[in-house]
């Protein structure tokens, strides 16, 4: 199972209703994945600042980020659930070694406008304990987790980051996945846990770092990437989906002219404005569509 | 009689439904605010007409039995699955698996529907007019299947005995599965079929036939290389 949620506004009107869009998809597909959920919210650039998405296991984040502005100047954390934004200009290289010596805490994604959220549960409970309904920004994806390749644990959940402003969430499963993460790592892209996801988000990484276009990355993933999926991917200018050449793992997408919204089922979008009015189909096996900037 | 979806629990529309006095003259009904739900109309199994207003999710009209239950919108994965007779019409698209496994009555779709169209037919019409996407008729083992656009990959693949119209493009057949004359029985079935979803009759002529092969029906000792 598992649902998947991606929402990108054409029109700027809704922008601060981007949260509570995301929030009611979520909510919905609750029953395709009750294990944990998380979700990326893609917001207007900051030129010059990074924002790094951490997942702490302790709730001392005054003495962490005391810590923290000792090391780092200029720094600003904001405390959501047991997930910190720090927003520094320290470039991520740096920055992310630094945080390797932090135990008690863990990146789950970075970038000048993504902010990445994600924990076990009940997705209903984890959209309350973040917040999400007061989120606003141009486009966010969501999952809703029903594990069977790795573990429950945050670790496990989606969306996974390998890449700056870069996500990907995912319905299906990998069965080339030890094989890829073997020659990626070769290639210097971590990757944290042994989910199957996380190694299909090495790959997109993998892809835009030899500066082909995340349409390319995705095609030439039809060949490489063994298994079942249908993919949302996020970039700090857009989404793509894309579903294997099976396509057995459902899609569908709402398209109006305010905004484009994606799901594993249309139930998730039944309350998105004027729904009953938009442009609905299901992608194609193997074909790639993109929006964006 | 108009039942809201907004208002009362689907357990209880479908309840109404499933339950209805066959004395009462109450025969017709609409369903407002679907919202993609799943399992609308599951079940029925009087002859009444049901009408819903917007877009189902998964199996809407299932297991149906002698109703007419037309659909105002699009329609999820396995519309009228293992129906055994009636009437399901939906004037949008269907996505996966439409008209599965069902034993009869008739499935009509208005706009496309996606991959495995009638897969295990069991004695269902299933008229489309749009295009159909891949695996359409997969192990179908009776009834017929009209596509009034384009068929996907694999159309057709390890048929038994059902049969497939279509007028538009095939990309390509499924195992076993081969093109065959219309005869005139053939063509009497196709005309009945195209007169039920108001095709003009006259469109017969721009159809093929496709069926079984019945090559995969007996174990071939040519093949024996390939196990």
């Amino acid at each position: 199972m598992c649902g998947i949620v991606g929402i990108y506004l054409k029109n700027k009107k809704y922008n601060s209703q981007l949260g509570k869009f995301l929030t009611g998809m979520m909510n919905s597909m609750a029953t395709r994945g009750p294990d944990s959920a998380g979700f990326a919210i893609y917001s207007s650039e900051k030129k010059k600042k990074y924002k790094y998405s951490v997942c702490s296991n302790t709730d001392q984040v005054k003495e962490i980020s005391k810590k923290l502005s000792k090391q780092v100047k200029d720094i600003k954390v904001k405390s959501i659930s047991d997930h910190l934004i720090i927003e520094t200009a320290m470039k991520p290289k740096k920055f992310i070694e630094i945080l390797k010596n932090h135990d008690e805490l863990s990146l789950v994604g970075y970038g000048s406008c993504i902010e990445i959220f994600k924990q076990v549960g009940n997705p209903k409970d984890v959209v309350k304990n973040f917040s999400l309904e007061k989120f606003s920004g141009s486009h966010a994806i969501g999952h809703t987790r029903m594990a069977t390749e790795s573990a429950i644990t945050t670790d496990g959940s989606h969306p996974y980051s390998t890449g700056e402003d870069e996500c990907l969430v995912h319905n299906g499963s990998l069965s080339n996945h030890n094989n890829l993460r073997r020659s990626l790592q070769k290639k210097g892209i971590e990757i944290k846990s042994l989910n199957d996801t996380e190694v299909a988000a090495g790959y997109i990484s993998n892809g835009l770092s030899d500066k082909k276009s995340l349409k390319e990355t995705l095609l030439d993933g039809l060949k490489d990437l063994d298994g079942f999926y249908t993919f949302i991917s996020g970039t700090k200018n857009g989404m793509a989906i894309v579903r294997d050449e099976i396509a057995c793992k459902p899609a569908v997408v709402a398209e109006t002219k305010d905004y484009v919204a994606i799901a594993s089922e249309f139930q998730a979008m039944a309350h998105l404005p004027n729904v009953n009015s938009a442009k609905i189909f299901e992608p194609e096996p193997g074909k790639v569509y993109s929006w964006g900037k | 009689m108009n039942l809201n979806l907004k208002k009362e629990s689907l357990r209880k529309v479908n309840e109404t439904l499933q339950s209805i006095d066959r004395k009462s003259n109450k025969k017709i009904f609409k369903i407002s605010n679907p919202d993609g739900n799943h399992a609308i109309c599951a079940g029925l199994k009087d002859e009444i007409e049901v009408t819903i207003d917007g877009h189902t999710g998964y199996y809407c009209a299932g297991m149906n039995m002698n109703a007419n239950i037309i659909v105002n919108g699009n329609v999820g994965t396995g519309v009228a699955e293992n129906m055994m007779s009636g009437t399901v019409h939906v004037k949008g698209n269907a996505s996966q698996s439409a008209g599965a496994t069902a034993h009869g009555g008739t499935l009509i779709i208005d706009g496309d529907t996606s991959s495995r169209c009638g897969i295990s037919m069991k004695g269902i019409d299933i008229i489309v007019k749009g295009s159909v996407g891949h695996m359409s008729a997969f192990m179908a083992q009776s009834g017929n299947l009209v596509i009034c656009g384009d068929a996907g990959d694999a159309l057709g693949d390890s048929i038994y005995e059902a049969n497939i119209f279509i007028k538009g493009k095939v990309k390509s057949l499924g195992a076993d599965c081969e093109e065959k004359k219309m005869n005139k029985k053939d063509q009497n079935i196709l005309r009945s079929l195209l007169k039920k979803a108001s095709i003009n009759e006259s469109e017969i002529k721009n159809f093929k036939m496709y069926s079984s092969a019945r090559k995969l029906y007996n174990f071939n000792i040519d093949n024996v290389s390939e196990y």
